[in-house]
């Protein structure tokens, strides 16, 4: 039995070095060899100069910008040190309360918008940072956007569709919208990709 | 369910049988020491490790030597995952100088990957340095997956044993489980996801500038964005092919660097079932008769497949409260979900997650419809045994089809047989314990939270909704699950001791029986089967077996079920 402790000691020992060290270690290793931008966070890049990642949400909130998820992270918004979900249940009075609250934004944003809200632009992600949002929440942002810009609706229209994804194979996920890909077009940032 | 939610949701069950079928086959060579070419390639490591740990690889352990091992083995891991913890801040890869993590906290999340729950009453990037998360939890990640693997190899030479008292050796199949199976095809799944995007490095964060003004909530503009990172793929690879669930980042995986795109969610929910549905196919070939094997998958699908429906259906229902506020009522439940998994994704891995023993998360349970939160939460009190935990979910279920094939006994008034072993009064007492143990720390834990303020005042969420928070928690620990709904606060004292002894009480109380129950069937004579056997491959049993695990379950689970899901929905009418 004594003999087997040992064996128990000495086999955690080797599978922490082998599994905990040099497996995590090795497939570092190739990432940065074969994959460097994928492996480092996907940094979009003008100029040189890092201008946010192709994977991760920023908060807009002036008009002229399309707007993305709402997000739970605090102290702001799309706080990506810090990821969390609101995790208010369905039938939690705060939820109801922000929602009435973001839609009333979206409203005294764009009075003249009588379209049904779309559900992901006034609900939380799950991550907080979550970069995309449904082509019918871009969709319904389009006229302010076009407005506030001094640009038309086919100006906006034309800086979403290729920062649009379609479902995988037509069924897989939803057709979705980059929305900092979106803003830095319209910003006429020069995004090498 | 719409058709293209019908249309994903067969892509993946078709996948994941194609997936499974090779891999069952090739993971009974490796037990049977049949695999060949894979034995060329890895034999001389793991001769290696038997070598400098001092391992006999020939030598037989009884039940009781077995259990010794496996004890041994997962306390002295449980206790190195708290010691790393403890002291992390004095040691390298810190990047984000991160101090040590306190003592209840740390005790759960040891007791939590030992136990291959994953549970995280800690904020991955936010109390873990990159040390502590390689060294302990990808380790654990590893073996707690191979330690399940082992003792299911064990009760199968139980099964298939005649009048011995071997099982096997615990090291043996623990390192083969390791070497041949989880190592290998974590390294080709971290790298599949990284080249999806998901990150792995050694920096600690990189830092990008807005492109609109940020300010914090009081008013103060914010200068950046901090991008956390760390060596997350690898960690993500093994966290999803182990059942294992703890993510590197605190939302796991709806992170948008740890899950980034659709065909890397497709992967890892792929990951979650491969080895629990592919054990299947194994479990059949190494007790001789693929029919076994395949009986027991059809019993998982049948009660996987109508909880999916049920769970991608609620998801795509409008929440009536905000349809009342005038949010188009055609687009579903979207509170928690990432936009590039979409609702059926989301049910999808929800339900795939909860029916394995995995807990990973790429959405909020907690913001789920309240039908949507139920049968995951179902799946988790049955015991872990629709797929389950890798290893653990086979021998979960078997001890199931004991008792359908006692019922049937009863029925018939003979003794009943389980592949030519007679299923008698020991077998019996060591099956109920197994289905009673964790049943019972499910709902005492849930009555001792419900009627003290230290249960009451973490929650998230109040009303029914609440009580589910409570309720899922204990399901998720004495099952060792490890998804939660996050909105209960689970760091304090309460939760992490409560929760902590859940998950001891759900794994090793339930290994320790089962190892007995190994021993004991592999000291009896095979009795051939006669024409009053009941075969144990047939749509009769598979019905049969379904029956039992349905009435045990609802039997177990309703009434609490009726208290906190079943009301909200009513509530929200």
């Amino acid at each position: 039995m004594r003999q087997q402790l040992g064996i128990a000691m000495r086999i955690l020992a080797v599978f922490t070095l082998l599994t905990g060290l040099l497996y995590p270690m090795v497939v570092t290793g190739l990432a940065q060899l074969v994959f460097p931008a994928q492996a480092n966070g996907s940094v979009l890049r003008a100029n040189g100069t890092a201008v946010g990642s192709a994977l991760i949400g920023q908060p807009f909130t002036a008009e002229k910008y399309l707007w993305g998820r709402p997000s739970a992270t605090t102290p702001f918004a799309d706080n990506a040190a810090a990821s969390t979900g609101s995790n208010l249940g369905p039938s939690n009075p705060a939820l109801v309360d922000a929602v009435r609250a973001r839609i009333a934004r979206l409203r005294q944003a764009d009075p003249q918008n009588g379209a049904a809200i779309p559900t992901d632009l006034v609900t939380t992600s799950a991550s907080g940072l979550d970069p995309d949002i449904t082509l019918a929440a871009a969709n319904y942002q389009v006229a302010r956007v076009a407005r506030t810009r001094g640009l038309t609706d086919a100006d906006i229209a034309a800086a979403i569709a290729p920062c649009t994804r379609e479902p995988l194979l037509g069924i897989i996920g939803t057709a979705r919208v980059n929305v900092l890909c979106v803003n830095l077009a319209l910003d006429h940032v020069p995004v090498q990709p | 369910m719409n058709a293209t939610a019908f249309a994903e949701c067969a892509i993946y069950v078709l996948l994941l049988l194609a997936l499974a079928w090779p891999l069952g086959a090739y993971m009974a060579r490796v037990y049977n020491g049949q695999a060949l070419w894979a034995q060329r390639v890895i034999g001389p490591l793991e001769r290696f490790v038997y070598r400098i740990c001092g391992v006999d690889s020939a030598a037989q352990m009884d039940w009781r030597g077995y259990a010794y091992a496996v004890l041994a083995f997962n306390l002295f891991g449980l206790l190195a995952v708290y010691a790393l913890q403890r002291v992390q801040a004095s040691l390298p890869l810190n990047p984000a100088a991160l101090a040590n993590v306190a003592p209840e906290v740390a005790w759960n999340t040891a007791v939590s990957f030992a136990s291959n729950t994953n549970w995280q009453a800690y904020g991955g990037e936010t109390t873990l340095s990159h040390l502590t998360q390689m060294l302990a939890l990808t380790t654990q990640n590893f073996v707690s997956a191979g330690t399940g693997m082992a003792v299911l190899v064990a009760l199968l030479r139980g099964l298939t044993g005649r009048l011995t008292t071997n099982l096997g050796s615990f090291w043996v199949d623990l390192t083969r489980s390791t070497l041949y199976i989880l190592l290998p095809l974590s390294v080709l799944l971290a790298l599949l996801l990284v080249s999806q995007g998901v990150v792995q490095t050694f920096s600690a964060s990189t830092s990008v500038p807005w492109l609109d003004r940020v300010l914090t909530a009081d008013g103060k503009p914010v200068v950046e964005q901090v991008l956390a990172l760390g060596p997350a793929a690898s960690q993500i690879a093994i966290k999803q092919l182990g059942t294992n669930g703890g993510g590197f980042f605190n939302v796991n995986s709806a992170h948008p660097f740890e899950n980034t795109s659709v065909l890397s969610n497709l992967l890892q929910a792929l990951a979650i079932l491969l080895l629990p549905a592919a054990l299947c196919i194994t479990y059949g070939r190494l007790v001789g008769s693929p029919r076994q094997g395949i009986a027991l998958l059809l019993a998982m699908f049948a009660l996987f497949l109508p909880v999916l429906a049920l769970t991608v259906w609620s998801e795509h229902q409008a929440n009536p409260l905000l349809t009342a506020l005038g949010v188009d009522p055609s687009m579903g439940n979207w509170e928690g979900k990432e936009t590039r998994f979409g609702l059926t994704a989301s049910a999808l891995w929800a339900t795939a997650t909860t029916a394995a023993s995995n807990g990973s998360v790429n959405a909020m349970h907690d913001s789920f419809m309240p039908l949507g939160s139920l049968g995951p939460m179902w799946l988790m009190q049955l015991g872990e045994i629709v797929f389950g935990g890798v290893g653990s979910g086979i021998y979960g279920i078997l001890m199931y089809a004991f008792v359908a094939v006692f019922v049937a006994g009863l029925m018939v008034g003979r003794t009943p047989e389980y592949l030519g072993k007679k299923i008698e009064a020991f077998e019996m007492k060591m099956a109920a314990l197994v289905i009673l143990l964790p049943s019972a720390a499910v709902l005492l834990g849930t009555a001792l939270a419900c009627s003290i303020p230290a249960g009451t005042q973490p929650l998230g969420n109040p009303g029914a909704h609440g009580f589910s928070e409570i309720l899922y928690a204990f399901s998720s620990g004495a099952n060792n699950n490890g998804s939660a709904l996050g909105g209960l606060t689970v760091n304090g004292l309460f939760y992490t001791v409560a929760i902590g002894v859940c998950m001891l009480v759900g794994r090793y109380w339930v290994i320790v029986p089962v190892l007995a129950l190994a021993g004991s069937l592999a000291n009896k004579r095979a009795v051939p089967p006669s024409a009053g056997t009941l075969p144990t491959h047939t749509p009769l049993f598979i019905l049969l077996l379904v029956g039992t695990i349905v009435i045990v379950g609802a039997l177990t689970f309703i009434p609490a079920l009726v208290l906190g899901p079943i009301v909200e929905h009513l509530s929200l009418r």
